[in-house]
């Protein structure tokens, strides 16, 4: 699975490498792999194709043959001619003068529209609006009830009313108006592309309500059809972005490039977890390093800083420096990393894992287990473990479940992490980290290695020695 | 089988593989790769792919081939042989044999156990229905409809509780009532969750507990899906004892080729198609039948 593109277009370049100079030949063979690659990440057959003739034909112009290192041009140049595919800038959303912004949500079945259509909603309602949900899909049984279920859980109103959708949907409008709600998002029943009747029930809809932006939710997942599927509601819908879901799997999600390709309208926001916050806008630089198994530092990075409270790492971050770290501000670190989401998904967003570390292995049920060793310690052994001595160390393991060997190995841990620490974070930028969220292209790039740095180092240490 | 092809019927110029290729042409390095490339458009994969080419071409030495239909009569019957030499048949060898439905989420486990209830049913058999997906909002809503429109039993528990105590109990009422088969429902996961993996794993452990006997897991997949399947497939085949696929939502453009992929790699055997949204849409999987359904030429037409 990690049978990355580096990987690849490395171990070719290595057998090349002995014989001097690329030839043509030479080149055409590294872009079967790229499009192998590309392949096995869903992208459809025949953007895969014009994709290769394109990065073909800059390859060849360019300076590769003479490069030092030639794989990592290659993989530059691909990098940068999916960004182009994939739209460079994240999407934005404008809101109508006369209100409500009316959104409708289309897709095939099981994609997660329902869910998608309320984590949605909630967005919204993070952003300052009053939104409100129309239940057009009447026709699997108790979705109805899922869509009012989780709503309830967010306090967003939810119209339905046993009839056929296009009135349920005309209702709904006229119940956001009279209730001043400033945006409306319409669920609608999974439908099939090639579904005529259906599809032509979906565009009635659609004249109906004359949504403000209609968002294909397209699951993540999904192979080759993609492009069809996106091309036939496009045609009937006329989409304005998509949502795409399930971003939490391993899959690379080279459909949703593909999709993008075919429809030309951005993919607005991706459904990152199964919690009804893990929703964010899109940004399309991300996809393209998944799709070459590179990783995702960008996120990784604005996950930290969503979830690490600014001015607790400052203290943290002082107290390192000057070597006051304790147990305690460990245990506070480890509750902050939790916050960013399921470890796997932060584990996977890094860039060159070393050998043996997957994702999958990364099982989150053992900060539990460290977290209950720390609470299992008095505040002055978190504060000075060197107190902790065999009878302690006996103490806390009974007080925690845990075996003395785990106490002692995240005893030993600690120091280690410690030491690292000590060496990872420099004065002089701590100041930059104070000034709180800063979005891409803005941030000092040293000060974000630096921060992946310490994350690495960090969670590696503690799931390399901790495996099963 | 009759439905099958009925309900596919609406679909099926977008369903057959090959219907772009020209039989009747002539045997040459274009059509080797317009081959290729109608595989990979189903989803088949690159690596199955070029192994299923590669076996091809040696065969049509072998056998002096030159005419493109020849090619594909060879083809059909080696996908077909690879999906026929696994075992197809359901297993309920036990006092009271309980299955188990899992998968990723939005692949349509919910409405497969309807169908297989439906079909079980009406084979005479009482089914009792564990609604074991306690997760996600009105599953168990959605699943006491169909038991209705069944006319099947349903336990279920409350939002958030222990789906393995949900399935247990299922077994148990299973047993008083002398029912002789328990479909069980399972929360939609990512197979790259490891605490809901071993979830799984301790569904399976329970409902093996009391009364009732595990015959079958049967991993739900997507025929939408991309390469991922093989991924999901292995997931779930290490955590769990995976005896076969439910290949749904075969009535849209999808070809759902990435089983080939599975059939070869994991071994695991297809064991129903579903076709459409009503209870009476699934059907025992034919080999030959799939195989034949996805090469049905519309070349006159």
């Amino acid at each position: 699975m990690f049978d990355t593109l580096t990987d690849r277009l490395g171990s070719i370049f290595g057998r090349l490498r002995s014989k001097g100079k690329l030839s043509e030949s030479d080149i055409n063979s590294v872009m079967a792999e790229v499009r192998t690659a590309l392949l096995e990440a869903d992208v459809n057959l025949q953007v895969a194709k014009n994709f290769q003739a394109r990065v073909t034909e800059r390859s060849v112009s360019s300076e590769l043959h003479n490069a030092l290192n030639p794989a990592q041009q290659v993989i530059k140049i691909v990098n940068e001619e999916l960004i182009e595919i994939l739209g460079g800038e994240a999407f934005s959303l404008t809101y109508s003068d006369k209100p409500p912004t009316v959104i409708l949500l289309a897709g095939l079945q099981g994609v997660g529209k329902t869910t998608n259509a309320v984590k949605l909603a909630k967005w919204f309602k993070s952003q300052g609006r009053n939104p409100m949900l129309i239940a057009a899909d009447l026709q699997r049984p108790a979705a109805v009830e899922q869509l009012r279920t989780l709503a309830s859980g967010i306090d967003v109103p939810v119209y339905s009313e046993v009839n056929e959708p296009v009135s349920v949907a005309r209702n709904g409008l006229k119940e956001a108006i009279s209730t001043g709600r400033d945006v409306l998002i319409c669920d609608t029943a999974g439908r099939l592309s090639i579904d005529q009747k259906l599809m032509d029930e979906i565009q009635n809809i659609s004249d109906e309500i004359k949504p403000h932006y209609t968002f294909l939710v397209i699951d993540a997942m999904t192979g080759q059809e993609a492009v069809n599927i996106a091309g036939a509601f496009n045609e009937k819908l006329s989409l304005d972005g998509m949502i795409i879901t399930k971003l939490d799997g391993d899959s690379r999600g080279g459909a949703a490039l593909s999709a993008k390709t075919v429809v030309g309208k951005p993919i607005a926001f991706a459904s990152t977890g199964e919690k009804i916050e893990d929703f964010e806008v899109f940004h399309p630089d991300r996809l393209a390093s998944r799709i070459l198994g590179m990783g995702d530092v960008l996120t990784l990075i604005e996950k930290a800083e969503d979830a690490f409270d600014q001015e607790e790492a400052q203290r943290a971050a002082d107290r390192l420096l000057t070597g006051q770290f304790n147990l305690e501000d460990f245990l506070d670190q480890m509750q902050q990393l939790k916050k960013m989401g399921p470890l796997q998904n932060i584990v996977g967003m890094m860039p060159d894992l070393p050998q043996g570390v997957n994702p999958n292995d990364v099982d989150e049920t053992r900060l539990t287990r460290v977290e209950a060793i720390i609470t299992s310690m008095t505040y002055e052994e978190r504060d000075r473990p060197e107190i902790i001595d065999g009878s302690r160390r006996n103490r806390i393991a009974k007080g925690s479940g845990a075996s003395i060997q785990e106490v002692s190995l995240l005893l030993k841990q600690f120091k280690e992490i410690k030491r690292m620490m000590k060496g990872t974070v420099k004065p002089n930028n701590k100041r930059k980290k104070k000034s709180s969220k800063r979005r891409k292209g803005k941030q000092n790039p040293r000060a974000k290695s630096k921060i992946v740095e310490a994350e690495k180092s960090f969670d590696l240490s503690e799931f390399g020695s901790f495996k099963t | 089988m009759k439905r099958v092809t009925s309900e596919l019927d609406k679909t099926r110029k977008n369903f057959s593989l090959f219907s772009k290729l020209k039989r009747k042409s002539h045997l040459n390095s274009q059509v080797w790769s317009e081959i290729e490339e109608i595989l990979i458009q189903a989803d088949v994969g690159v690596v199955a792919t070029s192994m299923i080419i590669e076996q091809l071409q040696e065969k049509a030495k072998e056998m002096k081939l030159s005419a493109t239909e020849s090619i594909i009569d060879v083809l059909k019957e080696q996908l077909k042989q690879s999906l026929m030499k696994l075992d197809s048949a359901l297993n309920t060898d036990a006092e009271l044999p309980v299955w188990i439905f899992v998968g990723v989420n939005g692949v349509g486990k919910t409405t497969s156990i309807a169908k297989v209830a439906n079909l079980k049913s009406q084979g005479g058999k009482n089914i009792v229905m564990a609604a074991g997906d306690t997760f996600r909002a009105a599953a168990s809503e959605q699943l006491e409809r169909w038991a209705v429109v069944c006319g099947t039993e349903l336990i279920k528990g409350a939002d958030g509780a222990d789906p393995s105590s949900v399935i247990f109990d299922a077994t148990e009422h299973a047993h008083a009532t002398n029912a002789s088969l328990v479909l069980a429902d399972t929360a939609g996961r990512l197979h790259t969750k490891a605490n809901l993996m071993q979830e799984l794993e301790k569904i399976v452990r329970v409902a093996n507990k009391g009364k009732g006997t595990v015959t079958e897991i049967l991993l739900v997949l997507d025929s939408t899906v991309g390469q991922n399947g093989l991924q999901q497939a292995k997931s779930f085949a290490e955590s769990v004892d995976v005896t076969g696929i439910i290949l749904t939502k075969l009535d849209g453009s999808s070809k759902g080729g990435i089983i080939f992929a599975i059939a070869e790699e994991l071994k695991i055997p297809i064991k129903f198609i579903g076709v459409g949204e009503s209870h009476e849409d699934l059907f025992p999987f034919d080999a030959e039948e799939f195989v034949e359904m996805l090469f049905d030429f519309q070349e006159e037409m």
